[in-house]
């Protein structure tokens, strides 16, 4: 194999498996965090829509944990994003690597917390007397790969635009909150009023969310929505490349 | 006919002042005219043009005040930077000695350091497997090497780092004072081993404060002053002429 490509795969293998190895070195803990946070979530929506609102939906601790695990992986890449590169200005200032593994590891990282967290859905889809669907098997790949792509197309994004604009931080966790009560997670779809439904495609993280809930839920996987949610992410990600392309060259000088 | 490694066309970096911009997109945002008009006007020359080369084996010192541009060379050397001016050519791989403890972990041990510093520095997984019994035997870190790098002295930082840097079979080894931690053995190892590599036609680019350091190891050296070349020399000439102001 060409070494250059070998050695990029190295790279961001060796980069992956010590996040891993850091944060399940206290191997439950390290678990415990990855799905302790969604819960946690799912909780406070339960109490505040369920038992204070009374919003009408059958099973709605279900419906909230099918959209909050994979939120909860965009979530926490999104709003890393801007110190990434901060994190790591020693050795960007001294070694020339590819900088773009660095955003591409945390992506994948979350990613696999989010696989592990998976069981967790299985066991609650239990509980409300419910089974796991075949469509699974090449669902949930599918839906990987697009969501793997717009997260990672993001964070390049604010990544390589925090080194010049400092508060893009504090911009982000705006930008993500709004996103967040924007997508039909803890809400679904068919609630929104039909003159502002059409509103909701234009946010590019409403067809992804909702094909995941589908899929949890229901088994069912939405061509419409896969095609509109991978052009979305496809977009998002050619617009974070370039931008990254453009920038990162003069990393070690603001750094 | 010596064989030009590093070669320094009349090269000028400049920095433009990002103050503007990284002082946030609000504050961008609200002085557009004048943040685009100081990024376009000051800019921070760090070298002017200054040409030079280096051959290969040698082991060429850069001298000269804080904040002269001794870094910024270095910068353009390991390709991080590029040059505003001019051109840089850089023939083979480079391997920059880092800080202390810079590309480590704390949480992870000497051994799995060592892994991902190597493949940092641009090596295959597999190439580092093959010399890590070597590194580790190099650093005389002993049954160390398994204990999270938290534990660690500075002493032992620097050997770790010094010793994976050693085996990375560099074509040109940046050096940015580092020699001045680790006890006397270790230092001794460490001028043995760049003995070695000048032997082996390893190109050195050392930079020190260390006036003696520079007169042991050097071959020639560039003193750089106010962002030009000052002198270009023998290590005793330059060195004197260094101390003498």
């Amino acid at each position: 194999m060409n070494t250059n490509l070998q050695h990029y795969i190295d790279l961001v293998t060796v980069l992956t498996q010590k996040e891993m190895k850091v944060r399940y070195k206290n191997s439950f803990l390290g678990y415990f965090w990855s799905i302790a946070h969604p819960l946690a979530y799912s909780f406070v929506f339960f109490v505040a829509f369920k038992i204070v609102m009374r919003i009408q939906m059958e099973d709605y601790t279900l419906f909230l944990i099918a959209g909050l695990f994979p939120w909860q992986w965009f979530s926490n890449s999104v709003n890393l994003s801007p110190t990434i590169f901060l994190a790591n200005a020693s050795i960007i200032k001294k070694v020339n690597f590819p900088r773009n593994v660095i955003p591409l590891t945390m992506v994948i990282q979350d990613m696999l917390h989010f696989i592990l967290s998976i069981p967790v859905i299985v066991i609650f889809i239990l509980i409300y007397n419910k089974l796991p669907y075949l469509s699974w098997i090449y669902g949930i790949p599918i839906l990987l790969v697009i969501q793997f792509i717009m997260t990672y197309g993001i964070s390049l994004l604010i990544s390589s635009i925090n080194l010049f604009f400092r508060d893009m931080e504090r911009l982000t966790v705006l930008f993500t909150t709004f996103l967040f009560y924007f997508t039909p997670v803890i809400y679904s779809e068919i609630m929104v009023p039909e003159r502002y439904r059409h509103l909701i495609n234009l946010n590019p993280l409403s067809p992804l969310m909702i094909s995941w809930r589908n899929l949890f839920l229901n088994g069912r996987l939405e061509p419409a929505y896969l095609f509109v949610s991978l052009a979305y992410s496809l977009f998002v990600f050619l617009i974070g490349y370039l931008v990254y392309k453009k920038l990162s060259w003069k990393f070690a000088e603001v750094l | 006919m010596r064989e030009p490694v590093i070669i320094f066309n009349n090269v000028s970096k400049s920095y433009p002042s990002y103050h503007h911009v990284i002082g946030g997109i609000k504050n961008f945002l609200l002085n557009i005219p004048k943040a685009v008009g100081s990024i376009r006007r000051t800019g921070y020359e760090a070298l002017k043009g200054i040409s030079f080369e280096a051959y290969k084996g040698e082991t060429l010192g850069i001298i000269g005040r804080n904040g002269a541009g001794k870094s910024t060379a270095l910068g353009l050397i390991a390709g991080v930077l590029k040059p505003s001016k001019g051109n840089v050519i850089v023939k083979g791989r480079i391997s920059p000695l880092l800080e202390l403890g810079a590309g480590f972990h704390p949480e992870l041990s000497g051994r799995e350091n060592v892994i991902m510093n190597g493949v940092l520095m641009g090596l295959t997984r597999a190439e580092v497997m093959k010399k890590i019994d070597e590194i580790i035997e190099f650093s005389g870190l002993g049954e160390f090497i398994e204990q999270p790098i938290r534990t660690y002295s500075s002493g032992m930082l620097a050997r770790l780092g010094f010793s994976v840097v050693a085996h990375l079979d560099p074509d040109i080894l940046l050096i940015d004072e580092i020699l001045a931690v680790g006890d006397m053995d270790f230092q001794k190892k460490c001028l043995d081993k760049m003995t070695g590599f000048r032997n082996n036609g390893v190109t050195i680019v050392f930079v020190s404060h260390s006036m003696a350091d520079v007169e042991r190891i050097c071959d020639r050296v560039i003193w750089i002053d106010n962002h030009i070349i000052k002198d270009i020399g023998t290590p005793i000439d330059v060195v004197s002429k260094y101390s003498r102001g």
